[in-house]
C-alpha cells in the first residue's frame, strides 16, 4: 500500500497544507471569482501531481541496523525467480567461507499492478513460497543455516521489512541479467545501496544459460 | 507457513503485511475515505443548489439570510488549535511524556466541546431554519453533518483521555492515540473546507 500518509504526524501537516490551499483560493476568489476558480484548478492539479509522484517514490532512509552477534556472520539474500540459481548459491557459499553463518532469504511476492488493485496477492505469495521452500532446501542440503520469508512486492521495501527482524552484516541481491531483469530496470540495486548502509553484492543469475 | 503446516491449518489465512503502513492506520484511512465520499455528496448538493439558484436570484446566499462568518472564523481557530494540541499529545506519548499526553488530550477535548457548544448556540441565533430555503437546508445539512462528526470525535477523545489518565498508553503502545488523532485531524480538515465553502465563497 503506497499511501502519502502513514501517521498522525502526516495528517497534522496535511491540516496546514489544507489551510494554505484554502487561503489561496479564498484570496483569489475575493479578487475575482474566475481567479479563485483558476487557483483552485491549479492547486488541485499540483496536489494530485505531487501526491502521485510521492506515492511512486521512496523515502530515502539510510538504515544501519544493529550489528549481528560477533561470533556469527549474517547474510540477507533477496531474490525471487533467481532464488534457486547456482550462481547465487555459489556466491552465498563463498561469502559464508568457513564461518558460522546465518542466511535469511527474502522472496518478494511479485504481483502485477492490475492484480494488486483488482484482486489479491495470494497466488503471487504461493509461487514465491514454493520457490523459497525449494531454495531453502538446497541451501540446507549443503550445510547452510538458512531461514526465509515472503516479502513485499517491492524488493527495496522487502529489505526494509526484513531489517526490522533480521540484523545482517551484508546484503546479496540476485537478479536476472541486464535486459531481462525488471528489478534492474527499476533501479533496485542503486536504490538499495542509497537506502541501506550495508555492503551489497549484486549477483546475476542467468537461468536460461544454466538450463542449456 | 510450510506446505505441511498449511495442510493442517484451519480458518483464515495467516496475516501478512508490509511495513509501508500498519493495518490499523490503513483501516482508519479507508474509513476516512468513505467519510470523504459522504461529505462529497453533501457538497455536491450544496454546489448544485448554488449553481441552480444563483442565476435566478443573483445573490448568494439568498437575500435576508446572513451567515455568522466571524463566529465561524473563531470556531475555525478553535478547531485548528485543537489539531495542534492533539499533535502535541501524540508527540508527547511517543517521547514517554505522559503528562503532555494527558494535558494535550484534555485540552483537545475542551476545545472540541467549545466548538460544538458555539455551533449549537449559533444555530439558535442564526435567524433561519431548515425549511426556509434550499440554502438553509444545505447549510444545516453540511454544518450539521460536520457537527455530528465532531460529536463522534469528542466521544473518541473522551475515551482516549480516560485511558490516558489510567496509564493505558506507552511510547511503544499508543495506537489508540495515533488513530484518534488522525480522525480528529480529518474532522478539522473537513471543517476548514466547510467553512471556506459555506461561509466565505
Amino acid at each position: 500500500m503506497k499511501s502519502p500518509f502513514r501517521s498522525e504526524r502526516d495528517a497534522f501537516w496535511f491540516v496546514w497544507l489544507v489551510i494554505g490551499y484554502c487561503v489561496l483560493i479564498v484570496v483569489g476568489y475575493k479578487i475575482d471569482h474566475w481567479l479563485g476558480l483558476a487557483v483552485f484548478v491549479v492547486l488541485t492539479g499540483v496536489a494530485l501531481w505531487f501526491g502521485v509522484l510521492r506515492g511512486r517514490g521512496e523515502r530515502p532512509i539510510r538504515q544501519a541496523p544493529a550489528p549481528s552477534p560477533p561470533d556469527e556472520h549474517r547474510i540477507l539474500v533477496v531474490a525471487n525467480e533467481t532464488v534457486g540459481g547456482p550462481e547465487l548459491l555459489a556466491e552465498i557459499r563463498e561469502r559464508a567461507g568457513g564461518r558460522t553463518t546465518r542466511i535469511h532469504v527474502v522472496s518478494p511476492a511479485l504481483n502485477s499492478p492490475l492484480k494488486t488493485w483488482t484482486s489479491d496477492e495470494d497466488e503471487a505469495r504461493q509461487i514465491a513460497q514454493e520457490r523459497l521452500d525449494a531454495s531453502l532446501g538446497s541451501m540446507r542440503s549443503v550445510g547452510l543455516d538458512a531461514s526465509g520469508e515472503i516479502g513485499d512486492g517491492d524488493p527495496v521495501q522487502a529489505i526494509e521489512d526484513a531489517l526490522r527482524t533480521f540484523r545482517p552484516d551484508e546484503l546479496i541481491v540476485s537478479t536476472h541479467p541486464k535486459g531481462r531483469s525488471q528489478w534492474l530496470e527499476r533501479g533496485v540495486i542503486e536504490r538499495s545501496r542509497e537506502r541501506f548502509a550495508l555492503p551489497l553484492t549484486h549477483v546475476v543469475v542467468d537461468l536460461d544459460a544454466d538450463r542449456s | 507457513m510450510s506446505a505441511a503446516a498449511e495442510a493442517h491449518h484451519h480458518g483464515p489465512p495467516p496475516i501478512h503485511y508490509s511495513s509501508r503502513i500498519s493495518p490499523p492506520v490503513l483501516g482508519m484511512f479507508l474509513f476516512i475515505a468513505s467519510e470523504i465520499m459522504l461529505f462529497g455528496s453533501f457538497f455536491t448538493v450544496y454546489f448544485f443548489d448554488r449553481v441552480a439558484n444563483h442565476g435566478v436570484n443573483g445573490h448568494w446566499p439568498p437575500p435576508g439570510l446572513h451567515r455568522p462568518v466571524f463566529v465561524a472564523f473563531i470556531n475555525t481557530l478553535i478547531l485548528v488549535t485543537s489539531s495542534g494540541t492533539i499533535h502535541w499529545a501524540t508527540t508527547s506519548i511517543k517521547r514517554g511524556n505522559r503528562a503532555g499526553l494527558q494535558a494535550g488530550l484534555a485540552l483537545t477535548f475542551l476545545l472540541g466541546l467549545t466548538f460544538l457548544c458555539t455551533q449549537v448556540i449559533e444555530y439558535h441565533r442564526i435567524g433561519f431554519n431548515t425549511s426556509d430555503t434550499s440554502f438553509a437546508a444545505t447549510f444545516f445539512g453540511l454544518t450539521g453533518l460536520h457537527g455530528a462528526h465532531v460529536f463522534v470525535g469528542l466521544t473518541i477523545l473522551l475515551v482516549m483521555t480516560i485511558r490516558a489518565f489510567r496509564g493505558h498508553f506507552s511510547p511503544e503502545h499508543h495506537h489508540g492515540v495515533e488513530l484518534g488523532g488522525i480522525y480528529w485531524h480529518f474532522v478539522d480538515i473537513m471543517w476548514i473546507v466547510v467553512y471556506v465553502t459555506v461561509y466565505l465563497l
